[in-house]
């Protein structure tokens, strides 16, 4: 069957048994990603360790096999970064969708890269992105040392 | 050797030939023959609306209604008879009765806006909950504006009206209007139209039905379903976009005020008053969509030719042969199971989404609809966020609806 790409092993994998989703109990910051075309939506959880890095973000997708893959690869991704990094990620994850183009800090996220050829969906990729954008602005650093964080 | 007379009488061949009259279904798409089967969000064109339209620009157009000169005269007889047309289509005694608009959604914006006028606060529209947007939001408009009240008739879970819900919802005397769609866009439900205005009329409301659907699939006869207003949109008859049809009683129509303002719908205008001309053009303001209003009529006069028979024979062998074989693809359901179903078939399937779906079909040249079809009411009380949908013209093939099974069980395989 042709599928342009668009859905390997790592996406299905990833859509079928995502490692990040759920809830997260004591989340500082909260966003929602809709997509009005088609219901889609993506609801991240976040908290920022004392230096301002992204300590644990999880995610409750629902929606397509790229929308989840996206979000729960995200979530693994960005875990570790402080919000200029994630933000960079961001923008050079929405430049390989819109352009193809590898040369990202995420060489992880070249399996999406098949999407450019398919504008419709670009929007269930970035979904998850534009989630975490809102709940990073909501989310202070500083969260206190040793609180459980894990949802 | 001998043909038996079933397969020479097979309403799905029988409209075979007419594929040829379609000239984008020769197209490819990904490399495959286009397998179109999402005509319910829009149709495709055949030639001779296609012709209808260049040879209008080409030969015989002018601005209507205005002009005194040979070319304005015939562009408005060519307009003017697509009027006679459309009521002969739907069986309306008088042409006057027949408004040009520029789709479904705004007919019943006109009505909404127009008939709501007369409306008083403490008076009530119903709706049911599988209407399209286009026959909910103007509703919710006219509420928030004039404080009227908007009441939902609930469906079933099979996707048909509750009557007796309705019954209930009308039993107070407050609704002035029932508006409800003749055709479900996304389960496909024919509604029982006739039985609907008997009770709205039992109640002394009128009734509006959104016929976008039913009117590609089946002959409407205003008369027979005792409809008061009627609105379908000429892009999915077969006709180019930006032409719909608003019928509606005379006595109505001629008791509501104007939608629009502007040239072609007065009598007389001065700085202190104007006066409106006669219905139709009392609501149709400037100049109208002249050559998407012929192209309608060619849509029509291509119809009739076939014949309602022929389409409604085709179409319900095919949707009986497109559910015996959406039955075969493992995890698949189809969506709603109404009394009586039209060429609308939506589905989902177990750990695949449908934009999923959708996004392989068209891979492989298949183009379905996926997403909540402009019905996010209905999808809620569904359970769904969103389903995939199927539809089918008259150029709809069986070998088509064999290509959407064979794929949605690959598809499946490939992610289960
Ligand atoms: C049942 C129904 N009502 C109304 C509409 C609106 O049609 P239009 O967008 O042409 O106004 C549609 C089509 O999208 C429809 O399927």
């Amino acid at each position: 069957m042709d599928q342009d790409g668009l859905y390997q092993r790592q996406v299905i994998e990833r859509a079928r048994a995502p490692v990040h989703a759920g809830p997260l109990e004591g989340a500082t910051g909260r966003g929602e990603g809709t997509n009005p075309m088609c219901g889609d939506r993506v609801r991240i959880g976040v908290w920022l360790d004392a230096d301002g890095r992204i300590g644990t973000v999880r995610h409750q997708t629902r929606g397509c096999a790229i929308c989840l893959a996206s979000a729960d690869m995200m979530a693994g991704l960005v875990a570790g970064q402080d919000r200029i990094g994630a933000a960079t990620m961001g923008r050079d994850f929405t430049a390989l969708l819109q352009s193809g183009q590898d040369g990202d800090s995420c060489p992880e996220l070249r399996v999406f890269a098949p999407l450019h050829r398919h504008r419709s969906r670009i929007r269930c990729a970035t979904l998850a992105w534009s989630a975490l954008e809102a709940a990073l602005i909501e989310a202070p650093a500083g969260t206190p040392v040793g609180e459980t964080r894990d949802g | 050797m001998d043909v038996s007379p079933s397969v020479m009488t097979d309403p799905i061949d029988a409209l075979r030939d007419r594929r040829a009259d379609f000239p984008i279904l020769g197209e490819t798409v990904h490399g495959r023959p286009l397998v179109f089967l999402d005509s319910a969000a829009s149709a495709q064109k055949p030639v001779q609306v296609i012709d209808a339209m260049a040879d209008t620009m080409r030969t015989q157009y002018a601005n209507i209604h205005r002009g005194l000169h040979w070319m304005s005269e015939r562009t408005t007889d060519a307009y003017e008879a697509v009027r006679d047309q459309v009521a002969g289509l739907i069986g309306a005694t008088a042409r006057e009765e027949v408004i040009f608009t520029r789709n479904s959604t705004e007919a019943i914006n006109l009505v909404a806006h127009s008939f709501g006028s007369l409306m008083r606060p403490g008076q009530a529209v119903v709706i049911s909950e599988m209407e399209h947007h286009a026959n909910l939001v103007p509703w919710q408009m006219l509420r928030d504006r004039t404080g009227i009240e908007l009441r939902v008739a609930p469906i079933t879970d099979e996707g048909d009206i509750a009557l007796d819900a309705l019954e209930r919802l009308v039993a107070d005397g407050k609704v002035a209007l029932v508006a409800v769609t003749h055709m479900s866009n996304v389960l496909g439900t024919v509604t029982p139209a006739r039985r609907i205005a008997d009770i709205a009329h039992a109640a002394g409301a009128r009734v509006l039905f959104d016929g976008s659907q039913f009117v590609v699939h089946r002959r409407v006869d205003v008369q027979a379903i005792d409809a008061d207003f009627y609105t379908f949109t000429g892009h999915k008859l077969y006709g180019p976009t930006g032409i719909g049809v608003l019928w509606g009683r005379r006595e109505l129509l001629e008791a509501m005020p104007p939608f629009l303002g502007g040239g072609d719908m007065i009598s007389s205008v001065s700085f202190e008053r104007s006066t409106w001309a006669t219905v139709p053009h009392k609501f149709e303001a400037g100049t109208p969509a002249i050559i998407e209003t012929i192209g309608l009529g060619a849509a029509i006069s291509y119809i009739e030719a076939i014949g309602y028979d022929a389409i409604a024979a085709h179409e319900t062998a095919l949707v009986d042969y497109a559910l015996q074989r959406l039955a075969e693809v493992p995890g698949l359901r189809v969506v709603g199971a109404p009394a009586e179903r039209g060429g609308v078939i939506s589905f989902t399937m177990d750990d695949v989404h449908p934009h999923d779906i959708a996004t392989l079909l068209d891979r492989n040249g298949i183009a379905v609809r996926a997403g909540h079809h402009c019905a996010e009411p209905l999808m809620r009380r569904l359970g769904l966020s969103a389903t995939a949908r199927a539809s089918f013209a008259l150029y709809t093939t069986r070998e088509e609806v064999d290509a959407l099974a064979s794929t949605l069980t690959q598809i499946r395989g490939f992610f289960v």
